[in-house]
C-alpha cells in the first residue's frame, strides 16, 4: 500500500490528490513501524509527518492554486532529463534496499540485537529511546533543534512585510 | 466461558453506540442548556421533555436533498466528512473507561473496559486529532467557496496553533505518571491524600488543566473559539455547502471531538475512573459524571462567553498560552526528578 500510494502522488494529474496519498503512503509507513513492533515511532510519525508537515504541503497546494498537470505535455519518451535521473536513482536505491537486507538475514547489526528490542512493552523503549537520545545521540538532537530554530527565524524573517 | 474476543468485539460495538448515543445526547443537552440559560424552555414538543429532539434532527437532515457544488472536486468533497467522523471515533477507541472487569464472571479473564489498550494511548489521541484537521481543510477547499475555504484555512491554524499547547498540557500529566498508557495514568491516581483529597492530577498542576481544557476547547472549534464556524461572519465556514447527510458527519464529528477531549481530560486529570463510594466495577459511572461535568463545563461556556476575533484567537494561543504550557511542563518536570515521585 506504501508503495501504491508513493506511486501515486508521483503519476497523478490532481496536485490535491497527490497530497492526500502522500498522506496514505505515511499512514501505510506508521503500520509497518507497528508491524515492526515500534508504536512510539509510527504515532510520531502520524503526529509530525501526516500531520503537521503534509499540512504545510496541503496549505501550499491549496494557496498556490495548483491546476491538473496538462496532459498535452507528456515527457519525450524514456531520454528524457528527469526520467533518466530518476531511473538512475530508483536503480540505486533498489540496489541498496536489497544489500541491506542481505546484510540483515545474514547477521543483523549489533546495533539491532543490543538494546530493548527483547522488551515489549512500550514505554521501555520510549524510556530507552529517550535515554539514547540524550546521551549517545544528544549531539544530533541539539544539532537538529538549532536547525529548527534557524528555520522558524527564516521563516518569520522572510514573512515579515517591509515595514 | 465466553472467549475474550466475543468479549472485545462487543467492546467495539458498545462503544460505537455509546459514542452515537452520546452524540445525540449533547445534542439534545446542548440545545436544553442553552435554553435555561437564555431563560426559555428549549425543545420540548417532540417527545417527553423534547427528549425524541435529536431523532427528529436526525430524521430531518436524512431527508434533505444532498447536494453539491459544481465545481467541487467529488472525490474529497465525498471523503471529507467521511475522514472527520472517522477520525473522530478513531480517537475514543484508546480511551478507557473502567477497571478492569469480568462482568460478573461471564468472562474467563478481565478484560478492560477500552477498545484498545495500547501503551503509547496518549500519543494516539493526539496523533489522531492532527488528522482531524484534514477533514476540515479538506472540506473547506474542495466545496469551492470562498467562504469555505477561509473558514477552512482559520480552522485548520487555529487546530493546529492549539495542538501544541494541547500536547505539552498532556506531556505535564504525562510526567506526572510516568507512562503513556492511558490505564497507568488513570491509576496512578487512585488514593487520596489524608483519606478525602482524591490523588488527582488537577490537584498537582492545575495550570496543566486549565491549559488542557482550553486547548481542548479551541482543538474542538468550540465557543468562544468557534470563530470558523462564526454565522454572522461566514455563513457557516467550512461546512456551508454541504447539506443532510454530510453535515450530520461533521456536526458528529465536532460532537464527538468534544466527548473525546473531555474523556481524555477526566482521565488525564480528573483520575478517570476512581472515586470515592463505589466499588471497583462500577467506576465506570464516576467516569460518565466526570466527562458529563466536563461537557456542561464546554456547553456553559459556549453559551456564556463572546467570541474570539481570529487575531486574537492566535496571539492568545501562540503568546499567552504556549509558554504557559511550557512553563508548566518544565515546573512539572523539575518537580518529579526533586521530589522523585
Amino acid at each position: 500500500m506504501a508503495v501504491g500510494a508513493s506511486l501515486l502522488v508521483v503519476l497523478g494529474r490532481n496536485p490535491m490528490h497527490s497530497v492526500l496519498l502522500l498522506i496514505v503512503s505515511f499512514a501505510a509507513l506508521a503500520a509497518i513501524y507497528i508491524g515492526l513492533e515500534a508504536p512510539f515511532a509510527a504515532v510520531v510519525q502520524i503526529i509530525i509527518y501526516a500531520g503537521a508537515i503534509m499540512v504545510l504541503f496541503l496549505f501550499v497546494v491549496m494557496l498556490l492554486n495548483a491546476h491538473r498537470e496538462d496532459d498535452a505535455a507528456p515527457p519525450a519518451g524514456v531520454t528524457s532529463g528527469p526520467l533518466r535521473a530518476g531511473g538512475v536513482l530508483a536503480v540505486l536505491l533498489v540496489a541498496e534496499l536489497v544489500w541491506a537486507l542481505r546484510r540483515a538475514a545474514r547477521g543483523g547489526d549489533a546495533l539491532l540485537s543490543a538494546g530493548p528490542g527483547a522488551d515489549p512493552a512500550a514505554l521501555q523503549s520510549v524510556r530507552a529511546l529517550g535515554n539514547r537520545l540524550f546521551t549517545e545521540y544528544s549531539l544530533a538532537f541539539e544539532v537538529t533543534s538549532i536547525l529548527i530554530i534557524v528555520a522558524m527565524v527564516g521563516a518569520v524573517v522572510l514573512a515579515r512585510r517591509e515595514s | 466461558m465466553i472467549p475474550v474476543y466475543v468479549a472485545q468485539l462487543g467492546m467495539v460495538l458498545a462503544v460505537f453506540v455509546m459514542l452515537l448515543l452520546s452524540a445525540a445526547v449533547m445534542v439534545y443537552s446542548e440545545r436544553k442548556v442553552a435554553a435555561f440559560i437564555q431563560q426559555r424552555y428549549g425543545p420540548y414538543l417532540v417527545g417527553p421533555r423534547g427528549l425524541l429532539q435529536p431523532i427528529a434532527d436526525v430524521i430531518k437532515l436524512m431527508f434533505k436533498e444532498p447536494l453539491r457544488p459544481v465545481a467541487a472536486d467529488k472525490a474529497i468533497f465525498f471523503l471529507a466528512p467521511i475522514l472527520s467522523a472517522t477520525a473522530a471515533f478513531a480517537a475514543f477507541a484508546v480511551v478507557p473507561f473502567g477497571a478492569e472487569s469480568t462482568f460478573f464472571g461471564l468472562l474467563d479473564e478481565p478484560i478492560k473496559l477500552q477498545v484498545a489498550d495500547v501503551n503509547v494511548a496518549v500519543l494516539v489521541v493526539f496523533a489522531i486529532t492532527s488528522i482531524s484537521v484534514y477533514g476540515i481543510v479538506l472540506a473547506g477547499w474542495s466545496s469551492n467557496s470562498k467562504y469555505s475555504l477561509l473558514g477552512a484555512l482559520r480552522s485548520a491554524s487555529q487546530m493546529i496553533s492549539y495542538e501544541l499547547s494541547y500536547g505539552m498540557a498532556l506531556a505535564g500529566a504525562l510526567v506526572l505518571a510516568g507512562s503513556l498508557s492511558l490505564t497507568d495514568i488513570v491509576n496512578a491516581q487512585q488514593g487520596a491524600w489524608f483519606g478525602f483529597i482524591p490523588r488527582w492530577f488537577v490537584f498537582v498542576q492545575p495550570l496543566g488543566f486549565v491549559i488542557f481544557m482550553i486547548a481542548g476547547v479551541a482543538e474542538t472549534n468550540r465557543a468562544p473559539f468557534d470563530f470558523p464556524e462564526a454565522e454572522q461572519e461566514l455563513v457557516a465556514g467550512y461546512h456551508t455547502e454541504y447539506s443532510s447527510t454530510a453535515f450530520m458527519m461533521f456536526f458528529l464529528a465536532e460532537y464527538i471531538n468534544m466527548v473525546t477531549a473531555a474523556a481524555v481530560a477526566a482521565n488525564l486529570f480528573l483520575g478517570g475512573w476512581h472515586g470515592p463510594f463505589l466499588p471497583e466495577y462500577l467506576g465506570w459511572i464516576w467516569f460518565l459524571v466526570k466527562v458529563a461535568a466536563i461537557l456542561f463545563f464546554y456547553i456553559w461556556m459556549r453559551w456564556t462567553l463572546p467570541r474570539l476575533r481570529y487575531d486574537q484567537l492566535m496571539q492568545f494561543g501562540w503568546k499567552v498560552l504556549l509558554p504557559l504550557a511550557a512553563l508548566n511542563l518544565i515546573v512539572t518536570a523539575a518537580g518529579v526528578i526533586y521530589f522523585g515521585n
